[in-house]
């Protein structure tokens, strides 16, 4: 059986004991609203189109924040595998950054930037940069030395060796960054809505959930879970499964 | 003299302290057109005496003379071939083949003159093939029409053959004694099998170990393609083999003191 048939069945049968369970009231509806009412407040969502203004909120606050978190973290990476200064001092300080959640900048983000796009845009960017550089770093560092001694005697050194060399094979390293960025940021923007003014999707969440509204929650819920595995899977998992292949990593 | 090695020493310290001698005192002298082999076992220092005539190296001390300049660095007039192929994932075979020619010469002429060197070594129809697309034997073959293609003054082969199988090995034989009567290049081919060296080479220089020291040179007066005159070949095969036998045992004997001081 093809995966994705499997897949379909599965929650097929998810979906479908859910809608027993409302059905024969194994659980009150306030606590778990059933398929069809988190159905009919998608639907009615779509068509007041609110949450299409939220999706196109968050996805210019995601956009946003990826592009610069993947512009600094490539820049600040590539500073990191290239100087040990940077490495021994910048390096330590992104790895103590790494480990906490980006979320955690809100309250000061909000004191710098206001309570609106710029903090949560801010928090993103956090999200993701640290995850970037320290992929990028270990890329680079990481190059097959055979690459750059057969370069070397191939008459390419310096900038030359480094931009067509040693940056091209970092690629798989750099791919794996960027998605990584992606799922952190992502994270770090739902987190940064549901605590700040919309519209956004994680801002509609604590709406809906504020006015008891437990239909929309799991809707939006189900939307985030959504967008995250596509993008996820059908952009980024693509990209570095194609890569791996191309760069020999992966048979 | 073309390729001139001059009171050649490497020493290294280890993480103890300890001087280690890599190679002692090497003194060799190649003429234009040469095909020679460096033979010996593993650690005798072949390798990096390779590295340091293509610059990837230092000597301790010492000099190394390709055609009239001092080697400092590494340079296009010195083509490598490693014992992997070394050939960029990123790129297809022509633009691997393109990479050293880039700077010299418009895009045309580059594209053209890594067909000219494809065909030589008959992969003209993988052009446009991905390196991982390729089986072993032919990215080795990519990586020698990379290196020629530059028109270095010598080609450094560092055990080029060594990863692949024996069929595959015996036709790249074939192909590189082909090239090398055909484009007249010379050849320092560093390897640690008796029986290629003597197949391939014109002058077989034997290395001994610890420290590494040139033991023989000799110089292969069997005719062209050799295959047909196994006599000569096996008696040669004996008489070096008798020569490295107490290179062997050196070796050995000496894993084996270390085990026991340890």
């Amino acid at each position: 059986m093809k995966p994705a048939v499997k897949r379909l069945i599965f929650f097929a049968a998810l979906i479908l004991f859910w809608g027993l369970g409302s059905h024969f009231e194994l659980w009150h509806e306030t606590i778990l609203p059933s398929p069809f009412s988190v159905w009919d407040a998608l639907v009615a969502g779509f068509t007041d189109l609110t949450l299409v203004y939220d999706l196109i909120a968050s996805f210019r606050r995601l956009l946003i924040g990826l592009a610069v978190s993947l512009l600094i973290g490539t820049a600040l990476g590539i500073l990191l595998a290239r100087s040990k200064t940077a490495d021994d001092t910048i390096g330590s300080m992104v790895l103590a950054l790494q480990s906490v959640p980006s979320i955690i900048w809100l309250p000061l983000a909000m004191m710098w930037f206001g309570l609106g796009e710029g903090a949560i845009i801010f928090v993103v960017i956090l999200g993701g940069t640290f995850v970037m550089t320290l992929n990028v770093r270990t890329g680079i560092k990481n190059v097959n030395p055979l690459y750059i001694k057969a370069a070397r005697t191939m008459g390419s050194n310096g900038i030359d060796l480094f931009w067509k060399v040693i940056i091209p094979a970092s690629i798989p390293y750099l791919v794996t960054g960027a998605r990584l960025a992606w799922a952190f940021a992502w994270r770090a923007l739902m987190a940064g809505e549901l605590l700040s003014a919309g519209p956004g999707l994680g801002y509609t969440l604590r709406y809906a959930s504020d006015f008891g509204n437990m239909a929309l929650v799991i809707g939006v819920m189900i939307i985030i879970g959504v967008v995250g595995a596509v993008v996820d899977q059908l952009i980024f998992q693509r990209i570095e499964k194609n890569v791996l292949k191309r760069w020999g990593l992966e048979s | 003299m073309f390729i001139e090695i001059q009171h050649i020493n490497k020493i290294y310290t280890d993480k103890d302290n300890n001087a280690n001698t890599v190679l002692e005192d090497i003194n060799l002298e190649i003429p234009k057109g040469q095909f020679v082999s460096i033979l010996g076992p593993s650690g005798c220092g072949k390798s990096t005496l390779l590295s340091m005539i293509a610059g990837l190296t230092s000597a301790s001390s010492g000099g190394i003379v390709v055609d009239g300049k001092n080697v400092q660095k590494p340079g296009k007039d010195r083509g490598m071939v490693f014992q992997e192929a070394a050939l960029f994932p990123w790129m297809t075979v022509t633009e691997n083949v393109v990479f050293p020619l880039r700077k010299e010469m418009n895009k045309k002429q580059a594209i053209e003159r890594a067909r000219h060197f494809l065909q030589m070594v008959q992969l003209s129809n993988y052009a446009g093939h991905y390196p991982h697309e390729l089986s072993g034997g032919m990215q080795q073959r990519v990586s020698i029409a990379r290196s020629l293609a530059m028109d270095p003054a010598v080609l450094l082969m560092d055990e080029p053959f060594g990863a692949l199988d024996e069929q595959t090995r015996s036709r790249l034989h074939g192909q590189l004694e082909k090239i090398w009567i055909d484009t007249q290049k010379t050849i320092v081919f560093v390897t640690h099998s008796i029986q290629e060296s003597i197949k391939l080479s014109d002058r077989i220089v034997v290395m001994g170990t610890r420290p590494g020291t040139v033991i023989a040179d000799i110089e292969v007066d069997i005719p062209r393609p050799r295959d047909e005159h196994k006599q000569q070949v096996a008696a040669l095969e004996e008489r070096i083999m008798g020569l490295l036998k107490g290179e062997i045992d050196k070796v050995i004997n000496e894993e084996l003191a270390y085990e026991a001081r340890s």
